[in-house]
């Protein structure tokens, strides 16, 4: 099955990506028109991959390339393997059978026979469909698309999947860091933000204080933000502590927002519980899908932190510098990629660390405008989807002929 | 007199991770000397492709990681001053290289890193060229385009054609001076240092040459 995609257009990137961009990538599409692209997820509306290629692939036909975007199907004991799986391969130990590995193979190769793979280069996003690659035939060139961290991949189960990598023409991942020794070449092709989503669109200040004044965020004081789940993972209470030592020298407040918790919401319920004894904290758990929420609430801020202990790529930071916030990071995962130290903001490892590059902000006002304009400039050229997009031509380009 | 037009391309490039890294100054040292030349030329010259302005300042990734990770300023300064664009050849350019970290390691033995520092992965760019759909026949439609083209198109004829395609000084001056017979603005051009600064910087610094020498009655 297709998926629904979204309808933008190129053209519409014209007011937001850096100069000249937009012609380039159109004069590229002209030459590559014609080819066939198929990209394979296990999800249509799950993750940054659904978000991406939403967006992507209707571009990429308007551009007159041939793209399409297939979806893998397996019942519930298929999905439940693929995040055993998506864990074990990101280092998190888990119990993986056998017969776990024999349900994926036979559930890809039910896939091959159903999906349209005929294509000049066939993309398969991360780690559901990877072994369709079993089932290649004919001229196309097949690609591997992990977004996850395979730095450090459970043995047992890497020895069963790395020759099923190695069958691939190349492997690409979203940060040095993230990749695993491999014979066959790899790219590194950083996620990116979408400038027109609802995340990020431009948002007049009326709106902005419309939206902050639905989620009771008070408007007379300066607030720092974090947007992130509320887990341990994402050290909120590390947060919250670096708050209160900033809390002795300046007047704000601290906003920590998030989805709702599934199960094992403890540190949600000490979140509250230190948030009650002040009213100068905010927990918002946010509804579904907040897009808009989110944006309000990066616009609104002064600074933004971001301070997990292990993330991804962490692209939230980039969508915060978009907005044109500094941004206060850890070391993990790709924060270090987007945040450049002293540029657009600091990376920290200690709830010190924190502390002390928010509140030399906070006494520098000067600095958190000059530090936001550079992120969103940092952003604009290295971290827009018409930068991916690029990424996603020039892989045509370079592998089919 | 038809001047033969310029066509201005630009690129969008690959990063592919090559199977080296470093974890300090020594490791460095072989890995510059064995590392295929493509690398040193990804991570000297076509960094500028991708860099944002850094408060360090040091123009290649072999002087910032020197200096950042390792915290040895001394090196780092020394890389920094290693210029693709004085080498005669990248091979020379290796051996630069090659010649000041020994250097430095006889008379500072390398420190041990810092405990969380990054090692220094080695990577090759693969460049794809396309024309910007830009087109000029005199210095003002040619000082019109520079300013619109997509910054890709500065790295391709200035770095991408001196370093890997040898063309002389840059295919900007190269122009002016052959088909505009202006060698006094091609001149200008040329002594634009390209290896200081972000790519807008020196676009920048190209549009006021140019927009001199049109101010001077220039077509």
């Amino acid at each position: 099955m297709t998926p629904t995609v979204s309808s933008a257009r190129l053209d519409d990137y014209r007011q937001v990506a850096p100069r000249g961009a937009v012609d380039l990538l159109l004069r590229l599409g002209e030459r590559l028109k014609g080819r066939r692209l198929v990209n394979v997820s296990g999800s249509r509306y799950r993750g940054l991959t659904s978000e991406v290629l939403n967006r992507l692939v209707p571009i990429l036909n308007d551009l007159g390339i041939d793209a399409s975007w297939e979806v893998t199907i397996g019942n519930s004991d298929f999905e439940g393997i693929t995040r055993t799986v998506g864990r074990a391969l990101t280092g998190t130990e888990q119990v993986i059978t056998d017969a776990m590995v024999g349900r994926l193979r036979d559930v890809c190769a039910e896939n091959a026979r159903r999906l349209r793979l005929d294509a000049d280069l066939v993309m398969v996003h991360d780690e559901a469909p990877l072994l369709l690659v079993e089932s290649r035939a004919g001229e196309s060139r097949w690609l591997w698309r992990c977004h996850d961290d395979l730095s450090s991949p459970q043995p047992q189960l890497w020895n069963v999947l790395r020759p099923v990598a190695q069958r691939y023409d190349a492997v690409i991942f979203s940060d040095a860091r993230f990749a695993a020794p491999l014979s066959v070449p790899r790219f590194v092709i950083y996620p990116s933000v979408d400038p027109l989503s609802e995340r990020n669109r431009d948002m007049g200040r009326a709106e902005q204080a419309q939206h902050l004044d639905r989620l009771h965020v008070p408007r007379d004081k300066p607030f720092l933000l974090q947007v992130g789940p509320f887990r341990r993972s994402h050290d909120p209470l590390g947060v919250i502590n670096a708050y209160r030592l900033v809390k002795k020298h300046h007047d704000v407040r601290l906003v920590l927002a998030g989805p709702a918790p599934g199960g094992g919401g403890d540190v949600l319920a000490e979140i509250q519980e230190a948030a009650g004894h002040d009213p100068d904290m905010r927990v918002l758990v946010l509804p579904p899908d907040p897009q808009t929420e989110m944006n309000a609430l990066e616009r609104g801020a002064a600074i933004v932190i971001h301070k997990p202990l292990a993330v991804g790529f962490g692209i939230d930071v980039a969508a915060a510098m978009w907005k044109g916030k500094p941004v206060v990071g850890s070391l993990a995962g790709g924060i270090p990629n987007q945040v450049v130290f002293g540029v657009t903001g600091y990376t920290v490892e200690t709830v010190e660390g924190a502390a002390f590059r928010i509140r030399h902000l906070l006494g520098n006002p000067e600095l958190i405008g000059r530090m936001g304009a550079a992120g969103r400039e940092h952003i604009r050229r290295n971290f827009l989807i018409t930068r991916h997009l690029g990424d996603y031509l020039a892989l045509l380009a370079l592998l089919t002929k | 007199m038809t001047a033969e037009p310029f066509v201005f391309h630009g690129c969008v490039d690959l990063k592919e991770m090559l199977p080296y890294e470093a974890r300090d100054v020594r490791e460095l040292l072989e890995m510059v000397a064995r590392v295929p030349i493509e690398s040193l030329f990804c991570h000297t010259a076509a960094a500028l492709l991708h860099r944002s302005a850094l408060p360090t300042g040091y123009p290649n990734d072999f002087a910032h990681w020197t200096g950042l990770a390792m915290g040895d300023q001394r090196l780092a300064e020394r890389l920094a001053a290693i210029d693709p664009f004085e080498s005669r050849s990248l091979e020379q350019m290796r051996e630069e290289l090659v010649a000041t970290i020994s250097d430095h390691l006889q008379h500072f033995p390398a420190a041990a890193p810092a405990a969380r520092a990054e090692p220094f992965r080695f990577f090759q760019a693969h460049l794809v060229p396309i024309p910007t759909g830009h087109q000029a026949r005199t210095l003002r439609e040619f000082r019109d385009a520079l300013a619109e083209v997509d910054l890709s198109a500065l790295f391709f004829h200035l770095i991408e054609a001196r370093y890997r395609l040898s063309r002389g000084r840059g295919d900007f001056a190269e122009w002016v001076a052959a088909a505009l017979e202006r060698p006094d603005v091609a001149e200008r051009l040329a002594a634009i240092d390209p290896y200081s600064g972000s790519l807008e910087r020196i676009r920048g610094r190209h549009l006021t040459v140019l927009t001199a020498a049109l101010d001077e009655g220039s077509p």
